[in-house]
């Protein structure tokens, strides 16, 4: 156990710089909106493709 | 503490991407882009019967997108030679801005979601050919014909011209003779607006190792061959509207551009020296932008806007 405890690499985390913090949070914006965007879009073609059939399913 | 545990040294640190999201725009050459989309508009508005505008809008996103994922793949593969271009060495490539593997993973991921999607919105035919349009740009343009042959764009330029046969196919299922004259116009318009273009940057071309037309056959060879396929162009251009898919007006508008098409082109023949030589060059570049603009502009003026019976 001992062995293991000594073989587990020490973290060192990351610090970023500012710049690279700033163009990660706006790349993380960017691929929200992205993200969202598509989604909405697939909801709003699921609607016009089925139309009032949308709502028709077996209960 | 997590299980997880890593090491990055000082230059790894370094290294972590530093690209905003509009050098991610820039790999996906948004001015090509423009040209896909308005292209891929006239293709859908040629399109019989009513097409609801919400699909329409989605097919021409994932072309747009897909035409960009494509222009990904291209900096991805080119990032050696564009590195040595003066025209291109400020891409997010090769300034450093983005890593090139990151870019392969970019233009896939889009490139798939472009294909799939527009084959849910629309359909499989149309999606079955946005797949084969990216491989063409990407595979049969990029990877094979630039590098080795003059010809690289007049075959390459298959690419560029098919959106709105992809378009019309997305809005009926189906490839009719209006969307192949769209696409023979636009092929037939690519190599003199490159070769033009070519003739101006030929030593930037020559440093890449690029066999563009005037690095290989001459400058004057260049000239003849843009003259010949501005004669080419000139009729196809009016095309349309002997079909009757546009109307008397677009078809006396294109006779009059395709007229100034070729008095440019015939410019650039006769001035082969000096500075006259660039500016015809130039002037012929520009105006070749113009010229497909205008012609797509009124198709889509004339079906958009239902202008044709209007103008007929």
């Amino acid at each position: 156990m001992s062995f293991l405890v000594d073989q587990q690499p020490v973290r060192r985390d990351v610090a970023l710089t500012p710049a690279q913090q700033k163009s990660r949070r706006a790349r993380n914006i960017a691929i929200g909106l992205a993200l969202g965007l598509f989604a909405l879009l697939f909801y709003v073609v699921t609607i016009v493709k089925l139309g009032p059939g949308v709502l028709v399913r077996p209960l | 503490m997590s299980d997880l545990s890593y090491r990055l040294e000082g230059e790894n640190v370094a290294a972590i991407c530093n690209a905003s999201p509009s050098d991610f725009v820039q790999l996906l050459k948004p001015r090509v882009m423009s040209l896909v989309v308005f292209s891929a508009l006239a293709g859908i508005l040629l399109a019989p019967g009513h097409v609801h505008p919400v699909i329409g809008f989605a097919s021409l996103l994932a072309i747009a997108v897909g035409a960009g994922a494509a222009g990904a793949l291209n900096m991805w593969y080119d990032a050696d030679i564009d590195a040595v271009m003066i025209r291109t060495r400020g891409r997010p490539i090769p300034s450093g801005r983005i890593d090139r593997d990151l870019a392969l993973g970019f233009g896939l991921t889009l490139a798939a979601f472009a294909i799939v999607t527009l084959g849910l919105v629309a359909n499989w035919l149309a999606a079955a050919l946005l797949a084969f349009t990216i491989f063409f740009y990407i595979v049969i343009y990029s990877m094979w014909l630039k590098r080795t042959t003059p010809q690289n764009i007049v075959i390459g330029g298959a690419a560029g011209a098919l959106p709105p046969i992809v378009a019309y196919a997305a809005a009926t299922g189906s490839v009719s003779v209006a969307s192949v004259v769209l696409f023979a116009i636009i092929f037939m318009w690519t190599p003199p607006h490159f070769w033009a273009l070519a003739l101006v940057k030929s030593g930037d071309y020559a440093r890449a190792g690029i066999p563009m037309m005037p690095n290989v056959k001459g400058a004057d060879h260049t000239r003849l061959e843009i003259l010949v396929y501005s004669l080419l162009l000139a009729p196809l251009g009016a095309l349309p509207s002997a079909l009757g898919f546009a109307s008397v007006l677009y078809g006396m508008l294109a006779c009059v551009l395709g007229a100034l098409f070729v008095a440019l082109a015939l410019r650039v023949y006769r001035q082969r020296q000096g500075e006259a030589a660039e500016k015809a060059a130039k002037q012929l570049f520009a105006f070749s932008i113009l010229y497909l603009f205008l012609l797509l502009a009124v198709i889509v003026a004339e079906h958009g806007l239902g202008l044709a019976s209007f103008a007929a």
